[in-house]
C-alpha cells in the first residue's frame, strides 16, 4: 500500500540537479521531448541513453529507486514492443516463434520505440525526483507569466496547483487513517463480490469528503485572515534565479542535441 | 485476551529513501485483564504497535500472539476479521470515522458487519449509548448534527457495540474539555472492571495512566524504555525526564515535599485529598510536639 505513494515522489538532496532552477529543469525536459522523436539511428539514440543516463547518475538517486518509480509504465513499454513484434512485417525474417515470423523490422522499431517512451517517462520522472511541488509551481508561473497578457489566470492557476499538491499527501493519510477505522468495525475492502466492494467504499469517500470540505474552508478562512486578496501586488518567499550553474547546464544541453543532429542519418 | 510481542519491528515504506522504522526489537507480555497504559513522547510508536493488535500492520519482523492468533511477517492471518470482532480500536479523534444517516445506523455498523442478528443490534446499540452516556433521542439525529464531544461519544458506541474482548485506547480524550475528559476515562474503567476486559490505553497524561492502569509500558524512539506497576515507573524521576516525560503531580509533589521539608510521604496509590489529609495530619502532629 505504501509503496503506492513514493511514485515520482521527491527526495530530498544537495545534488547539481537539485539546485538548478526548476524553470532551466522544465525547460530542458521539454525540449528534450521533443528532441528525442528526432533521433532515428543505433547512434543517435545511443546519444540520448546516454544523458538521460548521467542526468540520473547526478541526481544522486539510487538508480534502483528511479526504476521502482517507473513500475507503472513497464507493462506500457512492454506491451509496446510485443504489438511492434507481432504486427510489423518489415526487412526480413530473423527467426520464427512456433512458426510465427518475426522480422528485423520489427525487432528495430520495437526496440526504439519502447527506447524512447523509457527515455521519456524516466527523464519526466526526475523532475518530480528532484524539484519539490512548490518549486515546480512556482517555474509554472514564471514561464506562463506572458499569457498573463491574454487575462489568463496565471497566478489563480498556479494557487490552485500548490494548493491540490500541498493536499494530496493529506489526503492520502486521511484516506488510510479511515481505511483502518473503518476495517477495524468489519468492513472488507479487499474480497466479496464487485456489490459489496462498491458499497465498502461509501464509509471510506463520506468522511473524506467530509474533512476536505472542512478542510477547503478553514484554509480560506485562514488565507482571508491573513491578507491574501489575490496575486497583484504580492511579493515572493522564494524568488526563482537563473545563474551560472543554469547556463553552463543550457549549453551542455544545447551540445547534446546539435551533436544529435549531426550523427542522426 | 493475553497478548505477547516477541521481538517485534516495524518499518515503513521499506527499502526506499523514505524508510522509517517506527518499532523496534521490542517484546511485551499484557496479560488478560489487565489495564495498560502505553505512554511516549510524539513519533515514539505508540500508534503503530496498536495497529498490530488487529492485524491492520503486519510486524516486518518477529511475531505478535493475540489470544490464539498470531500476526507474523510470513503469511497473513486467515481469521482476520474474528480478530477484529473481538479487538475494538478507538482511533485518535474516532469522530473522524461517523459517516452514516443517522446516529443508531453507525453505531449499528460495526456488529452488523461482524454477523450480529438484526435484533440483538438494536440491543447493542442501547447499551453501547448508555455506556457513552448519551441521551436515546439522538439515535435519529444524523451524526454531523451533534457537538465535537457528542460525535466523539457516537464513535466510541460504535465500538463498544461491537462487544470486544480488548479494547484500545489511541488517545480518547483528545480535545474534550477537562470535565469530559474525566467523564470519559471513568467510563472506560467502568467498562473495563463490569466486562472484565482487557484495555489498553495510549495516552499522554501521566496522570490518567496512574489513576487507571495497573501496568506502564514507556515507549521511547520505537523501543520499550521502561515497563512495569506505575508507582514503581512514576517515582523514576530522572529516567522519565530523559525522555522528556513529566512525573505525575501526585508523585512530583511528594518529592517536593521530601526536598523541602525531609518528611517522606511516600507514595502508595494516594488521591490528592488523602495525601492533603496525610500532610494535614503530619503537620497537625508536629504543632503537638512542639
Ligand atoms: N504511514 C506512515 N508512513 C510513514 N511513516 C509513518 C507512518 N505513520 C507513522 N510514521 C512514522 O512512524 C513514527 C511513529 O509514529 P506513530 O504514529 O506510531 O507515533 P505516536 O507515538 O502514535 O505519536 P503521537 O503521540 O504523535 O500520536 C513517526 O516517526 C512517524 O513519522
Ligand atoms: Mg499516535
Amino acid at each position: 500500500m505504501n509503496n503506492a505513494f513514493i511514485i515520482g515522489q521527491y527526495v530530498p538532496g544537495e545534488s547539481i540537479v537539485h539546485r538548478l532552477d526548476p524553470r532551466t529543469k522544465m525547460i530542458i525536459i521539454f525540449m528534450f521531448v521533443i528532441v528525442v522523436f528526432f533521433a532515428n539511428s543505433i547512434w543517435s539514440y545511443g546519444l540520448l541513453t546516454v544523458f538521460s543516463l548521467l542526468c540520473a547518475l547526478t541526481t544522486r538517486i539510487h538508480f534502483s529507486y528511479i526504476l521502482k518509480g517507473l513500475t507503472p509504465v513497464w507493462f506500457l513499454i512492454v506491451f509496446t514492443l510485443l504489438l511492434h513484434l507481432i504486427v510489423t512485417k518489415e526487412g526480413e525474417v530473423l527467426f520464427r516463434i512456433f512458426s510465427y515470423p518475426i522480422y528485423s523490422g520489427a525487432v528495430a522499431q520495437g526496440a526504439a520505440i519502447s527506447l524512447r517512451f523509457f527515455l521519456l517517462i524516466m527523464v519526466t520522472s526526475l523532475l518530480t525526483l528532484t524539484t519539490t511541488p512548490i518549486e515546480i509551481t512556482d517555474a509554472i508561473e514564471s514561464l506562463l507569466q506572458p499569457l498573463k497578457k491574454i487575462r489568463f489566470p496565471v497566478h489563480e492557476l498556479a494557487l490552485m496547483m500548490s494548493i491540490s499538491l500541498r493536499f494530496i499527501p493529506t489526503l492520502m493519510q486521511e484516506t488510510e487513517k479511515i481505511s483502518k477505522a473503518q476495517a477495524s468495525r468489519g468492513v472488507d475492502f479487499r474480497t466479496g463480490t464487485a456489490k459489496e466492494r462498491i458499497q465498502a467504499v461509501v464509509p471510506l469517500l463520506v468522511p473524506l469528503f467530509i474533512s476536505a470540505f472542512k478542510r477547503a474552508e478553514e484554509l480560506a478562512m485562514a488565507m482571508e485572515a491573513r491578507g491574501y486578496q489575490g496575486g497583484e501586488g504580492r511579493t515572493k518567499l522564494r524568488e526563482l534565479k537563473t545563474d551560472r550553474l543554469d547556463i553552463i547546464v543550457y549549453a551542455l544541453f544545447a551540445f547534446v542535441v546539435i551533436l544529435l543532429f549531426v550523427i542522426r542519418d | 485476551m493475553e497478548i505477547s510481542f516477541k521481538q517485534v519491528s516495524y518499518t515503513y515504506q521499506p527499502n526506499t529513501p523514505f524508510e522509517h522504522r517506527a518499532i523496534n526489537d521490542l517484546s511485551m507480555d499484557i496479560s488478560s485483564g489487565s489495564f495498560t497504559a502505553i505512554i511516549g513522547h510524539t513519533g515514539s510508536g505508540k500508534s503503530t504497535l496498536i495497529q498490530h493488535l488487529n492485524g491492520l500492520l503486519r510486524p516486518s519482523s518477529g511475531k505478535v500472539n493475540i489470544g490464539s492468533y498470531q500476526l507474523h511477517a510470513e503469511a497473513k492471518l486467515k481469521g482476520i476479521k474474528e480478530l477484529r470482532s473481538k479487538v475494538g480500536i478507538v482511533f485518535q479523534y474516532p469522530e473522524h470515522q461517523l459517516f452514516e444517516e443517522t446516529v443508531f445506523k453507525d453505531i449499528a455498523f460495526g456488529p452488523s458487519n461482524f454477523g450480529v442478528d438484526r435484533e440483538e443490534v438494536g440491543g447493542r446499540v442501547d447499551q453501547a449509548l448508555q455506556a457513552v452516556q448519551l441521551p436515546e433521542e439522538l439515535l435519529d439525529r444524523s451524526p454531523f448534527e451533534l457537538s465535537g464531544g457528542q460525535m466523539r461519544r457516537v464513535a466510541i458506541a460504535g465500538v463498544l457495540a461491537v462487544q470486544p474482548e480488548l479494547l484500545v485506547l489511541d488517545e480518547p480524550t483528545a480535545g474534550l474539555d477537562p470535565k469530559g475528559q474525566k467523564e470519559m476515562m471513568n467510563m472506560f474503567h467502568q467498562l473495563h472492571k463490569q466486562k472484565g476486559l482487557t484495555t489498553i490505553l495510549v495516552t499522554h497524561s501521566m496522570e490518567d495512566a496512574l489513576a487507571y492502569a495497573d501496568h506502564v509500558i514507556i515507549l521511547n524512539k520505537g523501543e520499550k524504555y521502561l515497563e512495569g506497576k506505575p508507582e514503581d515507573v512514576f517515582t523514576r524521576q530522572q529516567d522519565l525526564q530523559k525522555v522528556q516525560l513529566d512525573v505525575p503531580e501526585v508523585i512530583q509533589f511528594i518529592t517536593n515535599v521530601k526536598d523541602r521539608f525531609q518528611v517522606d510521604l511516600s507514595y502508595h496509590g494516594q488521591t490528592i485529598k488523602e495525601l492533603a489529609e496525610e500532610l494535614a495530619a503530619i503537620v497537625k502532629g508536629e504543632n503537638r510536639y512542639e
